[in-house]
């Protein structure tokens, strides 16, 4: 039987050590790229060993999007949203390797691709978007629909069709031609046909035995042309990238450092950079998030949209554009802002987003002290120490802070009371109780920082006729207000860690666990003598043997009875 | 057209037979409209409603227990419902030496009889995905489920661990889905199955043969969900089916006119009531209409979020941080949240209650399961719970009973709703919570 509740990861015994051997000689043949040539990462990559967890993946909304986008331009683009999947090991680009489908979700499929269908063979869209021109309008060509099926078929399947399916879409397209005297008609229901199908919605990864290591497994070349391109532009690959799929370029360490080099030098990196911040800071949270318009009546939704934006903003300058040290997000006081921000942020109003640096002796530091974080780790109507100071762990240093007990006594803290004016005030009395103690001394000191920050994230001196102190610590560093913060996690060990934690797991797909602590310890190394650049991270992991070396997750099975 | 039965079971289409699932046609009905022709009882529907953060004891639970039960002020909104509702009190979840898991255990073992090891231990099948699998498989949709908290991820039913129902949380949405350009009204004076429908039925019999060739690529773990992929297809062949079926008319069965406007976005009460009750006149419209005979509705989530206009804290961190007022003995705003929740509850039920079916009502031929993530949220306690049912289940049910649970398993009562559906299950929930003992008091 097989165990479908939380099927546990379990990789074969010896295989590991016994890959890490074999992948050395591949990864040490690779050279550096023109473009990397001078990076360190070529040297640190070098002994990156280790295998990755091969699986199923659901193509997410924004992938989904993004590939038509590439396929049929950006005027294709469909209102559509799928289910959400359940965020694992903190990424939702990890639950869509656990995701379920549910029929509700298919027929979310289904409308959307006869959106998209529609939209393509629409007099206007097929003037640009079918190659040929049937003889007739309202009959069959099947040599026209092949001509755009085959093309077509071959970027959403992200490999060619073979021979016999490409057959059936043909003829689908042809009899429903027939049947409703319209060959764009025909040809828009194969379309719909293959926007529903498995092999386009499930990253389906497909395995070869490895030449280099014999008894084991690699991804084939266009299984790892989609995990690259995934991971690197949260799309499907591009035709140059199946062409090298095609040609076996991805199988060998100069091919394969090309391809990626040439894909993070695309604009489109932008697109995968944006979509993995936007999964590790939870910004999916985001699509709820309000505050109470009684307490805060200058929070929008505009707003809302805008403290995500402002944050995807600056990190794609910083550590794209610019390609600065990650630790400095932390600390930088570039930004953007947007004409709904301005307000919140007492800034001047703007007709449309600009650049801002702001003073030095601000206390605008940092993406810690964004509306994004401010505003999205508090409660509709007031600010949060703990909630702020939980994600700070959580979400930054990927320490997961426990549960609250469910046996608390909160009598100490209720509220209201003369007494306790301040949030420092009020998660004192967490501190002194030791139940309470153990979990808010981990996330209390470093929130009480951004205590100058209300729910919304505009800055106050006071609360409650009271002036705020900010002081705190973090992990044995004290400061005295929110700069001191921002400098403490910039040095904090943890920060660069976490990062090349999530941004490993989100590039595999699969949860990261105690068989990956060599290659993580590795890619930590490589992170750090490259300078915390994100895209030389990127690089290495793509170039990585884990990234392409797969084992299968081990089912657990009932003894026979 | 002509209407009679055979025309229903076989579906002309290019001459070629077509089996279909059977909505609930009137011609099928006896004289007085109580029962179908051949004397079977009404198709009996299935409900869930699902509210956080439980209840205060000492203003919910009515002091008189069997009939006619008092409605202490936390649930007197139930004054005009309250001979449609069950209220069972004094239920617990047995986690025996499992943890309490805040706002996660109780109502996983509320809707899957089953308490979590963990918070990654994901629920399975819930109670709602049983019955459907009983009872759902005839209709357009198998299951419905909608929430009115606006947060596409409230919801509290699995199909199984790895695939939570998405509710559907915009009011525009849900109406879109049910009465958009794809609902057939039965009502309608003429029908016409649609060319481009019979295309696309056929396009995805084509694609269903993709599904084998995978199961060949893909490792052992992941065959369940390319087998979910498969049911998924399938739903849809049959959405097809039923579309190029003429359906039978449904007096009662009346497409609301489109919505123009969902309210404003956000948690506020109000606001949330506001698309509570938007999204049950939907859901009943959509039984009416035999859209589906299984459906769930989430008023809250657990660790109700839900805000009061001015009031700081929201439901759930209102539940743990105010006092209880020395004068009142409760706390005074945690109660307005839940007694705004029972308001809903109390809307919901008296909605399917007013929609006429044959010579009763909508509500007479359903029955409705109702759960909380608590008994008392202050303290997070999984005792002292509250449960509900509404409706008569087609006669199979008493109903407007107060019923002491004694402290027995909250699974008592999924177990009876469950056999009360017609599923022939000796018994329901795992370990302690394991149980056959029905509420044998509100079996008719």
């Amino acid at each position: 039987m097989t165990s479908q509740r939380n099927p546990g990861r379990h990789l074969k015994g010896g295989f590991r050590a016994l890959l890490a051997a074999s992948v050395l000689a591949v990864a040490g043949c690779s050279a550096p790229s023109q473009q990397h040539a001078q990076a360190p990462a070529a040297a640190a990559k070098a002994d990156i060993t280790g295998v990755s967890l091969r699986r199923l993946r659901l193509v997410t909304t924004a992938q989904y999007l993004n590939t038509l986008a590439y396929i049929f331009g950006p005027d294709v683009r469909p209102e559509t949203h799928f289910a959400p999947v359940q965020r694992t090991d903190d990424l939702l680009g990890v639950g869509t390797s656990l995701a379920g489908i549910t029929s509700s979700q298919m027929e979310i499929y289904q409308k959307t691709a006869a959106s998209v269908a529609s939209q393509v063979v629409s007099p206007g869209g097929r003037t640009f978007l079918v190659p040929c021109k049937p003889a007739s309008d309202s009959a069959r060509d099947d040599a026209c629909a092949r001509q755009f099926l085959t093309k077509v078929g071959r970027l959403l399947y992200r490999r060619p069709l073979d021979d016999e399916r490409l057959g059936e879409y043909v003829a689908e397209a042809g009899e429903g031609a027939t049947r409703l005297k319209d060959f764009y008609a025909g040809l828009g229901a194969a379309l719909e046909g293959m926007l529903v199908s498995p092999q386009v919605l499930l990253l389906s990864e497909i395995a070869t035995p490895d030449p280099k290591a014999p008894g084991h497994q690699r991804l084939d070349s266009y299984s790892l042309a989609s995990r690259l391109s995934f991971f690197l532009w949260n799309a499907s690959p591009d035709e140059p990238l199946l062409k090298a799929a095609e040609k076996g370029e991805l199988d060998t360490p100069q091919g394969l450092a090309r391809n990626v080099d040439r894909m993070l030098a695309s604009p489109r990196l932008e697109a995968g950079v944006r979509a993995f911040f936007d999964d590790m800071f939870h910004f999916d949270d985001f699509d709820n998030l309000a505050k109470d318009p009684a307490i805060y009546p200058t929070f929008t939704a505009a707003t809302v949209a805008d403290a995500r934006e402002q944050t995807l903003r600056t990190v794609v300058e910083q550590l794209v554009v610019k390609k600065r040290d990650y630790r400095d997000l932390f600390t930088t006081r570039e930004t953007f802002i947007s004409p709904s921000l301005a307000a919140l942020y007492r800034l001047p109003s703007q007709d449309a987003w600009v650049r801002y640096e702001f003073p030095a002796d601000s206390p605008r530091v940092g993406l810690l002290t964004q509306i994004s974080f401010l505003a999205g780790h508090s409660h509709p109507g007031r600010s949060s120490a703990t909630l702020r100071g939980k994600a700070l762990r959580e979400v930054l240093l990927c320490q997961p802070v426990p549960r609250p007990p469910a046996n608390v006594d909160f009598s100490a803290i209720e509220n209201p009371s003369p007494n306790l004016k301040t949030a420092r005030d009020r998660v004192s009395v967490h501190l002194k109780n030791p139940v309470c103690a153990g979990c808010h001394k981990i996330t209390d000191p470093m929130g009480l920082a951004l205590e100058n920050f209300d729910g919304t994230g505009r800055f106050r001196e006071n609360e409650k006729g009271s002036a705020i102190d900010a002081s705190g610590s973090l992990d044995g560093k004290d400061f005295s207000d929110v700069r001191g913060l921002a400098a403490a996690l910039h040095d904090h060990p943890s920060v660069p860690s976490c990062l090349v934690k999530r941004v490993y797991a989100y590039g595999v797909g699969s949860p990261v666990g105690a068989d990956d602590r060599a290659t993580l310890g590795k890619l930590d190394a490589a992170f750090a003598a490259n300078g915390y650049r994100l895209p030389d991270l990127m690089r290495t992991i793509a170039l990585s043997a884990p990234f392409a070396t797969v084992t299968e997750i081990e089912v657990e099975t009932a003894p026979a009875k | 057209m002509t209407l009679n039965r055979r025309r229903v079971l076989r579906g002309m289409l290019n001459g070629s037979a077509v089996t279909v699932a059977l909505p609930l046609l009137d011609c099928f009905l006896n004289g007085n409209g109580n029962a179908l022709a051949d004397g079977k009882a009404m198709p009996v529907r299935f409900g869930t409603w699902f509210w956080g953060l439980g209840i205060t004891k000492s203003i919910f639970v009515p002091k008189k227990y069997g009939a006619g039960y008092d409605l202490p002020e936390e649930i007197a909104s139930w004054k005009n419902i309250s001979q449609h509702v069950n209220l069972i009190t004094n239920l617990s979840v047995l986690r025996a030496t499992e943890p309490n898991l805040c706002h996660y255990s109780g109502w996983v073992a509320g809707m899957t009889g089953i308490v979590p090891k963990s918070g990654n231990d994901k629920p399975g099948e819930s109670i709602d995905t049983t019955v459907s699998n009983q009872i759902g498989r005839s209709t357009r949709f198998k299951t419905l489920t909608a929430t009115a908290t606006g947060d596409v991820r409230s919801t509290v039913s699995y199909e199984s661990a790895n695939a939570p129902t998405t509710p559907e949380f915009s009011p525009l949405n849900f109406y879109t889905r049910l009465f958009g350009p794809d609902f057939q009204d039965p009502n309608a004076p003429s029908f016409t199955p649609s060319p481009k429908v019979m295309v696309r039925k056929s396009v995805i019999t084509g694609v269903l043969g993709e599904i084998k060739k995978m199961e060949g690529q893909i490792g052992a773990a992941d065959k369940a969900r390319l087998d979910q992929y498969l049911t998924g297809l399938r739903h849809l062949e049959r959405q097809f089916d039923q579309q190029l079926t003429k359906p039978e008319p449904l007096p009662a069965c009346k497409a609301p006119a489109a919505l123009k406007d969902e309210g404003k976005p956000g948690g506020e009460a109000m606001v949330v009531a506001q698309r509570h009750k938007m999204m049950t006149d939907l859901m009943v419209m959509a039984i009416a209409c035999d859209q589906t005979r299984v459906f769930n509705m989430n008023y809250s989530s657990a660790s109700a979020n839900t805000t009061k206009a001015g009031y700081e804290k929201p439901h759930h961190t209102t539940t743990h941080e105010e006092r209880v007022d020395e004068t009142l003995g409760y706390q005074e705003n945690c109660s307005w949240f839940t007694r705004r929740s029972m308001e809903a509850w109390a809307y919901y039920v008296e909605a399917f209650a007013k929609m006429k079916e044959g010579d009763g009502s909508l509500l007479d031929n359903m029955l409705i399961y109702a759960v909380s993530d608590h008994g008392y949220a202050r303290i997070h306690s999984l005792d002292g719970m509250a449960a509900f049912t509404a409706g008569r289940a087609g006669g199979k049910i008493k109903t407007g009973l107060h019923i002491d649970a004694g402290a027995t398993t909250v699974a008592r009562l999924g177990y009876t709703v469950q056999r009360v559906m017609g599923l022939d299950i000796p018994s329901w929930g795992a370990l302690a919570n394991a149980t056959s003992k029905e509420f044998g008091e509100i079996l008719a």
